[in-house]
């Protein structure tokens, strides 16, 4: 019986000396009380976080503390936040009311100009909610029994999320099987979805949970969404969808070069490349007969290496088109390396001009079209 | 897109006991033909001869083939014997029998370590007819002795083929029974040369007694059978107590060469002199075999004792040469081949008689019939990946395909230096 009196004496002790803050308002008898009081450190609301390091002895919880965000924190930094920008839009001549954060980070790159090479330790001016780190509202109510039913799971947000998932699992396969027995059932394949799109990985995973989760939990939840899909059932589309994030296909991005024609009527490609710091460019002849000039020097002259020749040698073999065309290049800088690199470069993306779609994106894997710095 | 491997079978096996001569004349037909296991196909130590079923073979196996009408299609060198020119054919490779090696080549290819280390693998040498050596041939075939001696230079671009083409050439003159007079490479003559003595001769003159005896050395062996006949026509005086009779056949002056080492560079004088004077008599041909010719005209980077550099006509043997190569005899020819890779103090690009003769030099060879020496023709290039295949010496599955052999087109550029050194050893 010595812990109460204990509690009753700390309780007392945080009373005498925080005064008027402490609200006073819960007493339910000694023992919640001192149990919410152990809980309400300073009295009020503390927000329990995410980023506790696993020591919770008593005097660490002191040093913690100072990490809590509570919400009316947030809010006055989003207040502040707000006026600062129009302040800013006002600074820089702009209307406040069409003041985006692009023009945010402009304004403050110019005002406050940084040679740190560091990108994320220059001056940087954000919503609060992108800098402060996510935290989770209290999870439990006054008599200090928590709101979500698997709170005591300790992952309580991912383990709700799998409940969710395995229930509409659940009800797809009962549907299912109820169109089989009905003999509705058809094979439906939509797998388009999965073109161009990848599941979410961990880490977003965490910030959307606002939980830690471990590598095997990760998993098994992927697996469970990918089962979700075998059924094909229309109404958890958008429920997996949520956890599919686009990705951009990168060859749309090519400009590919106009075919030009010259006076005899012959057509030819001209494009640039770089390699270090040798710049090529080269002009590509559709019909030819595999000849090579580089700065009007025969290219087994010009690169008495071998290994300089095989590297001007894999665009037009990859593509099956060893002596098919003719090429003149004008090359400068870097060394003999650098300038058959360039060289390279410069004659796959004007062949590029010559050859279909699949091809052009068969040799950007292959990495025939990435410029190497 | 990877074509099928294909592997040679019909291949035959020569025991190595007859003369090729009798296993492989132009036509014969019936043949005996057994299956080689592959393993045996790559034992350095055989003879493999295509045989004339080989190329009907190949025929089977490859795509793009056209047998042509005679059996040997194209496939096998079949001439050991150079002699007749009309038998060559171009785009035929030419064997040279191992035997003559010692003699006709007895200086040895010297920058040619490659082409040495190929004959010892397939066991013969074998060189491609090509049009250049062919018109020289030709040329030399209707030579008017009468006249004077008309000199040919060969010349083209790096690794196009002269010293192989000289070498061509020398054998068909050895076989003819010509007195061949060859300079494996002038230009070792003027670098890195050591003890160079004064010349006791003329005082302003050096000697090089190590090259000009080991040249000596070779030239016997060449040539031994013309020592003996040539008798000299004047007494040379050595030093005090040895000298030479006239009348004495010249192997003694080259015996003395070899023995006296000190001597050597006048007695190589004196051998390219008394050759010169008499072979306007007619009792022999002489062919004069120069490769990198133009080293004679060019710097030398020897020095004298105040260590300035030498002039290439302050040493002996460069003089004597150079006395040589002038036109003023009559009753041979001159074969002359210019090269850059072992030139001094000339661009890298240089391959014209112009640029690597210099003025001295153009206008002291000044007449002489240009024979330019190019890349491979497509037919020659595809009888070289031919000559490569039968052999089995090209191993990777591609090679056979038309894709393999675009790959090597395409990486050596037809250039026969770069090809041999791409598909030779490690």
């Amino acid at each position: 019986m010595a812990t109460p009196c204990v509690f009753c004496g700390a309780a007392a002790f945080y009373r005498l000396f925080l005064g008027g803050r402490v609200s006073l308002t819960r007493r339910q008898g000694v023992w919640k009380a001192a149990a919410a009081e152990l809980q309400t450190d300073t009295g009020f609301q503390i927000l329990r976080l995410r980023h506790t390091t696993g020591v919770t002895t008593k005097k660490n919880v002191a040093a913690l503390r100072r990490e809590t965000y509570t919400v009316d924190f947030i809010k006055k930094q989003i207040e502040e936040f707000n006026i600062g920008k129009r302040h800013l839009a006002n600074m820089m001549g702009e209307d406040p009311e069409t003041f985006t954060q692009e023009d945010i980070d402009r304004a403050i790159a110019y005002l406050f100009p940084s040679g740190l090479f560091e990108k994320q330790a220059r001056p940087v001016m954000k919503h609060p909610e992108q800098i402060f780190p996510k935290q989770r509202a209290i999870q439990w109510g006054e008599d200090g029994r928590p709101f979500h039913f698997l709170f005591y799971t300790g992952k309580q947000s991912y383990y709700s999320l799998m409940h969710e998932a395995y229930g509409k699992l659940l009800e797809a396969e009962k549907r299912q099987s109820q169109l089989q027995a009905k003999g509705l059932f058809s094979e439906k394949t939509e797998t388009k979805d999965l073109i161009g799109s990848r599941w979410l990985i961990k880490e977003e995973l965490e910030e959307m949970l606002v939980e830690k989760l471990s590598d095997q939990d990760y998993a098994q939840f992927i697996r469970l969404l990918e089962r979700l899909l075998t059924l094909h059932c229309g109404a958890e589309e958008e429920f997996v969808q949520r956890f599919r994030r686009s990705v951009t296909i990168q060859s749309k991005k090519h400009l590919i070069e106009p075919v030009q024609y010259d006076e005899q009527g012959m057509a030819f490609s001209t494009s640039e490349g770089k390699r270090k710091s040798a710049k090529a460019e080269a002009v590509v002849y559709e019909h030819g007969s595999g000849r090579i000039k580089v700065n009007g020097i025969d290219y087994l002259l010009y690169f008495p290496v071998t290994q300089d020749r095989e590297q001007l040698m894999f665009p037009f073999h990859f593509l099956d088109r060893l002596g098919k065309h003719d090429t003149t290049c004008m090359v400068s800088g870097g060394g003999r390396s650098s300038q058959a690199g360039a060289i390279r470069l410069a004659v796959a993306r004007a062949l590029c001009s010559f050859v279909t779609e699949e091809e052009v994106e068969w040799m950007r894997q292959a990495g025939l079209l990435t410029a190497d710095p | 897109r990877r074509g099928v491997s294909f592997r040679l079978q019909a291949l035959r096996v020569c025991s190595g006991r007859h003369p090729c001569a009798v296993c492989c004349p132009a036509t014969m037909l019936n043949r005996v033909t057994r299956l080689v296991p592959r393993a045996r196909q790559l034992d350095p130590g055989r003879f493999l001869h295509g045989g004339p079923q080989g190329p009907q073979g190949l025929a089977v196996h490859l795509d793009d083939r056209v047998p042509d009408e005679t059996p040997r299609a194209g496939s096998r060198p079949s001439e050991d014997d150079p002699a007749g020119a009309g038998e060559q054919r171009e785009d035929r490779h030419y064997r040279i029998p191992l035997q003559d090696l010692p003699t006709v080549f007895a200086h040895g290819l010297p920058q040619y370590q490659h082409y040495v280390c190929q004959v010892k693998t397939f066991h013969e040498a074998c060189l491609l007819v090509r049009r250049p050596a062919l018109e020289l041939l030709r040329h030399l075939d209707g030579t008017n002795f009468a006249h004077p001696a008309v000199r040919y230079v060969l010349y083209g671009e790096k690794g196009t083929g002269k010293t192989l083409s000289l070498c061509h050439v020398i054998h068909f003159c050895a076989k003819r029974d010509w007195l061949v007079v060859h300079v494996p490479d002038a230009h070792l003559w003027v670098k890195s040369c050591r003890g160079l003595l004064r010349s006791a001769y003329n005082r302003q003159r050096f000697d090089q007694p190590v090259e000009a005896s080991s040249w000596l050395k070779s030239f016997k062996t060449a040539n031994e059978r013309f020592l003996s006949q040539i008798k000299i026509q004047e007494t040379y005086m050595w030093n005090k107590r040895e000298s030479t009779e006239k009348g004495r056949p010249l192997g003694e002056v080259v015996e003395q060469g070899l023995t006296r080492v000190k001597n050597a560079t006048d007695a190589v004088g004196i051998v390219l002199k008394e050759l010169k004077s008499q072979s306007c008599s007619g009792a022999f041909r002489l062919l004069v075999a120069v490769d990198g010719v133009n080293a004679l005209w060019g710097k030398t980077t020897l020095k004298r004792e105040d260590k300035s550099l030498m002039a290439p006509e302050e040493l002996a043997l460069v003089h004597s040469l150079r006395k040589m190569v002038r036109n003023d005899w009559h009753g041979g020819a001159v074969v002359l081949a210019l090269s850059q890779t072992g030139s001094l103090f000339t661009p890298r690009m240089a391959y014209l008689p112009q640029e690597l003769l210099g003025k001295e030099g153009f206008d002291a060879l000044d007449p002489f019939v240009p024979v330019l020496v190019s890349n491979y023709s497509p037919e020659e290039f595809e009888r070289c990946i031919q000559y490569y295949l039968e052999n089995s010496w090209l191993q990777h599955e591609k090679a056979h395909t038309e894709e393999g052999k675009k790959e090597l087109l395409f990486l050596s550029d037809a250039n026969p230096g770069q090809l041999e050194r791409l598909c030779a050893y490690l």
